[in-house]
């Protein structure tokens, strides 16, 4: 869990957000429409993006797994400051995780690179456009 | 009361475990649809068989003539990023890429979404339509057989599959150099959601005319649903554009109901537009 090893005794009924959020104190990630579709429980699991509402948490043994808590994102944290990525901010952590997992798979991306991996993520503040902004500013492009 | 949980070694090792748990059992694959059935009540285990520890469960082989095989396990993103199904099959990467959201993607294996038997599913309605077969073990030796995947899904989230059988790998046939496949889906809400409509086909065009010809419309009926009447119509056909006649006729092959994505006469409607589409794209 973020880098370091995590012990949890949980039956396969419990989903990986309930324990993030109730058991290991990580609030980070948030819980919005609990059926996968909204993306703002979105974590790493060995690096690739998926919502924790879905996971079982039996799932996870052995796995890397990383919240908003622990990634490394500085760049993209300022970019959606500067450039107005978020308002509310209910679905930030889950957009900057959506959007750190982006740049692992496309460093560079394209416009519709963007537009596909973040069609997940949902938002009702921006209009989307802020955050693609942030996106290419933390991408140097 | 929580469920116990196990995490079999081997294929021989869980289906060992179902046959003693039985319908006490579920098994658990990528996890999507589980934890939405989970929290809907839908099922209440008494023992959840995760299947994440089999060997050989995520592996992705093309064999010397194109023939691809695709284990039970493999997620999506997987599948569709795996440079032997680029190679064999770029239509099925296609299709598997329009299933919802990366999220989605990164969790879900195909093998589940054969297994779950959702008919609105992309990539159980495009394996049909490649003519896709399931390895399907069972029994103390884990001894294999092959089942279409058309006989597998027999009806709304309902496969012939029996309580103690797994899904092992999907086999793909290969390709003939005449080969054309297509995976066109229509979503009236949001582009990550499920088909209102989506329209599989594949066929050979051989001197101008079409052979093999197989459609299969997803989202349109309780499981991917053939489009017997218009392959029927083109058998032989010249492949020449001429479409609309056929078409029509897959309104007699789809069973739709009414719901938020569309009245069942609107998904007729869209069942026709759309299978023309894939018939050009085909052609073209």
């Amino acid at each position: 869990m973020n880098g370091a090893p995590q012990s949890v005794v949980v039956g396969p009924e419990v989903r990986l957000i309930d324990v993030l959020r109730d058991q290991l104190g990580l609030l980070g990630t948030k819980e919005g429409c609990s059926v996968g579709v909204c993306g703002a429980c979105s974590v790493l699991v060995d690096g690739e993006v998926m919502s924790a509402c879905l996971l079982p948490a039996v799932s996870m043994d052995g796995m890397d797994v990383t919240t908003i808590e622990g990634v490394a994102a500085d760049r993209l944290q300022e970019a959606f400051i500067t450039e107005g990525g978020f308002q509310c901010g209910i679905c930030t952590p889950g957009q900057i995780v959506s959007a750190v997992a982006l740049l692992m798979a496309h460093p560079r991306p394209t416009e519709g690179d963007i537009r596909e991996w973040m069609t997940g993520n949902l938002c009702r503040c921006t209009g989307y456009r802020g955050i693609e902004r942030a996106i290419k500013k933390a991408a140097g492009i | 009361m929580s469920a116990e949980y196990h995490e079999p070694r081997g294929w021989a090792e869980a289906i060992a475990m179902l046959e003693k748990h039985g319908d006490d059992a579920v098994v658990l694959a990528g996890g999507t649809a589980y934890t939405l059935l989970l929290r809907q009540g839908l099922i209440r285990p008494a023992h959840v068989v995760g299947l994440r520890r089999l060997p050989g469960a995520t592996r992705i082989d093309v064999d010397a003539h194109g023939g691809l095989s695709i284990g039970a396990m493999a997620t999506h993103t997987h599948s569709l990023r795996a440079e032997t199904v680029r190679g064999a099959w770029p239509e099925l990467a296609d299709a598997l890429a329009k299933v919802a959201t990366i999220r989605i993607r990164d969790q879900a294996t195909v093998g589940g979404s054969v297994a779950h038997a959702d008919p609105a599913s992309d990539a159980p309605a495009m394996l049909c339509a490649l003519g896709a077969q399931a390895v399907v073990v069972s029994g103390p030796d884990a001894a294999p057989r092959r089942v279409p995947v058309d006989a597998l899904l027999v009806d709304l989230f309902t496969t012939s599959l029996a309580p103690a059988e797994l899904i092992h790998s999907i086999e793909i046939p290969a390709r003939t150099p005449w080969t054309r496949a297509v995976y066109l889906k229509y979503t009236s809400r949001s582009v990550d959601d499920y088909a209102t409509v989506s329209v599989a086909a594949r066929a050979d065009i051989v001197d101008g005319a079409f052979r093999d010809l197989r459609i299969f419309l997803a989202g349109v009926g309780p499981k991917p649903m053939r489009a017997s009447s218009v392959e029927n119509a083109l058998r032989g056909a010249k492949a020449d554009g001429a479409f609309a006649e056929a078409a029509a006729l897959v309104r007699g092959d789809v069973d739709p109901i009414d719901d938020v994505r569309g009245s069942a006469s609107y998904k007729r409607e869209m069942s026709r537009v759309w299978t023309e589409r894939a018939l050009r794209k085909l052609a073209a």
